[in-house]
């Protein structure tokens, strides 16, 4: 993967779709089931997340050549609890209300299978420009995945979208409940999976 | 296997004399006496109690079993329904790490007088360790009610062998890295006021855990580490065994509580992982779409356990 030259741009839609973590990677989806009951949630974990991945990414393609190569994971981890724990502070002084909505899962972030895997696949060996690409990629591909689940079932749930009223009533109250995010992320993944049938059955 | 099944029988019914022993009160009439909430204490009565009875606040009296010359304000009371529990709120809230002393005058029931009861009420301890232990198993899951640990969930729950190990594995190592990161956060963090560095010294302590464990098994038994070796480094991929220690740490629970919390979180993901892992080795020769095949069906069977596991949600032991 480090051999091939894409472009920054293509890095980035890469992250959005054909690698998009909670999809078709299928990593770090504990948020993406416990916390996409709103879109705020998920927009404000997102921005976390991309904020955690963009900066750890840069930091280990800057320091790639110093680190020996058996200590590379609590490398990777020290340097991702650093930045977990800035935005931490950070969220937790400037948006009290929504990162008490979110818990425990900002402090969760450094557990995230996928930025750790980014950075020993990605970081590790490219360059700085082009780990920050991958970062954003990868993170907004997140991002998305959050926006995207958490206004279904926020539309869904309670008919409103960030706050405003849109529907007017509630249709399935279900949609709000955790386990509706098992759901709704099954159903995505599986059309994830059919769009891809499909397209291979047509460029074959 | 007889002997082992005796003393099995001898814990549990140690365990069940703890545990009756706080259920019972020291007067025939009075059921059960418990604090309730923050500032209130509950007691249930063997047969319904008069209204006009109950509404008198002058017939309660409370106080600290150390001092026992200070009485409670008692702000009102407040029967139920059936008028077999009556619950007494005070103006401030109560200490519930002190024994309280409960004096009820002259119990009226049916127009019949009871006698007047005095009662201790105090915490169960033994009871309200186990509710942490199985609030961590079963009520909070942490698989199927608070969604952590679900990459590996996934990734190692289709086989019923994989998902044991693992389970087991996950089992061992979180229980020693919660009493690690406890004693650190105990004797070091908080003495020095580090407490931001929670995030980084807990996973700290989950990597030393995993590479001690993988080094200890290494050399103390070969076996076990051909068989269970590979699912250590996914525990550290895993959320749960950071949730934990952030939990402890948030709620302030000594090393017992830590214990079980620890000790019920292993287990609850053991059982959620049996569960799935049963199911999913099913799902393999079942006919499904070829979308849905792989991730996407797991998926939605969790989504299937998390609404069932709902149903224990509000239960509460104690």
């Amino acid at each position: 993967m480090a051999e091939t030259t894409k472009t920054n741009i293509q890095l980035f839609i890469n992250g959005l779709l054909n690698e998009n973590p909670i999809f078709r990677l299928a990593l770090s989806m504990c948020p993406a089931v416990g916390i996409s009951t709103t879109v705020m949630n998920g927009l404000l974990l997102g921005v976390a997340v991309i904020f955690v991945q963009v900066f750890s990414s840069c930091t280990i393609a800057l320091i790639k050549d110093y680190i020996h190569p058996r200590i590379r994971i609590p490398t990777y981890t020290l340097t991702i609890a650093t930045w977990v724990t800035v935005i931490d502070l950070v969220l937790s002084a400037y948006f009290p209300v929504a990162y008490k909505a979110m818990g425990i899962f900002v402090r969760l972030i450094v557990a995230f299978a996928i930025i750790t895997m980014r950075l020993e696949v990605f970081a590790s060996r490219n360059r700085v420009i082009t780990s920050f690409w991958d970062g954003m990629g990868m993170g907004f591909g997140f991002l998305l995945g959050m926006v995207v689940l958490g206004a279904i079932r926020e539309l869904m749930g309670m008919g409103t979208l960030l706050g405003y009223d849109i529907l007017g009533f509630r249709p399935l109250l279900f949609f709000v409940l955790p386990a509706a995010g098992f759901f709704l992320i099954g159903f995505i993944m599986a059309i994830f999976n059919y769009v891809e049938i499909v397209y291979k059955r047509k460029t074959k | 296997m007889v002997k082992r099944f005796k003393t099995y029988s001898v814990i549990m019914g140690l365990m069940m004399a703890l545990l009756l022993s706080g259920c019972e009160t020291e007067h025939r009439f009075i059921k059960k006496v418990a604090f309730k909430g923050d500032d209130g204490i509950a007691v249930t009565f063997a047969a319904p109690v008069d209204d006009g009875w109950a509404k008198d606040i002058s017939n309660f009296i409370v106080s600290e079993k150390p001092d026992p010359d200070i009485m409670l304000d008692i702000k009102d009371t407040a029967l139920n329904p059936d008028r077999t529990k009556l619950t007494i709120s005070f103006k401030d809230s109560l200490n519930q790490n002190m024994p309280h002393i409960l004096t009820i005058k002259r119990i009226i029931s049916k127009g019949r007088p009871q006698g007047t009861a005095t009662l201790t009420v105090k915490k169960l301890y033994f009871g309200y360790l186990l509710s942490i232990l199985i609030g961590a198993m079963i009520i909070h899951n942490f698989v199927f009610t608070k969604y952590l640990g679900l990459c590996v969930f996934f990734g190692t729950s289709q086989k019923k062998s994989t998902a044991v190990g693992m389970g087991i594995t996950f089992t061992f190592v979180i229980v020693f890295a919660s009493l690690m990161s406890w004693f650190f956060y105990q004797f070091v963090l908080k003495p020095f006021r580090l407490d931001y560095l929670q995030i980084v010294v807990f996973i700290g302590m989950v990597s030393l855990s995993v590479q001690g464990a993988d080094t200890i098994l290494r050399k103390v038994n070969p076996a076990l580490f051909k068989a269970f070796g590979v699912y250590l480094v996914l525990v550290i991929a895993n959320c749960i065994i950071l949730a934990v220690p952030l939990i402890l740490a948030d709620n302030e629970y000594n090393m017992v509580e830590s214990f079980m919390l620890a000790l019920g979180a292993g287990i609850g993901f053991l059982i959620a992982l049996f569960l799935m892992s049963s199911v999913r080795e099913r799902l393999e020769l079942a006919n499904v779409p070829v979308s849905y095949r792989g991730l996407p069906i797991a998926f939605i069977v969790a989504g299937l356990f998390a609404l069932s596991f709902m149903g224990f949600s509000g239960m509460s032991i104690f």
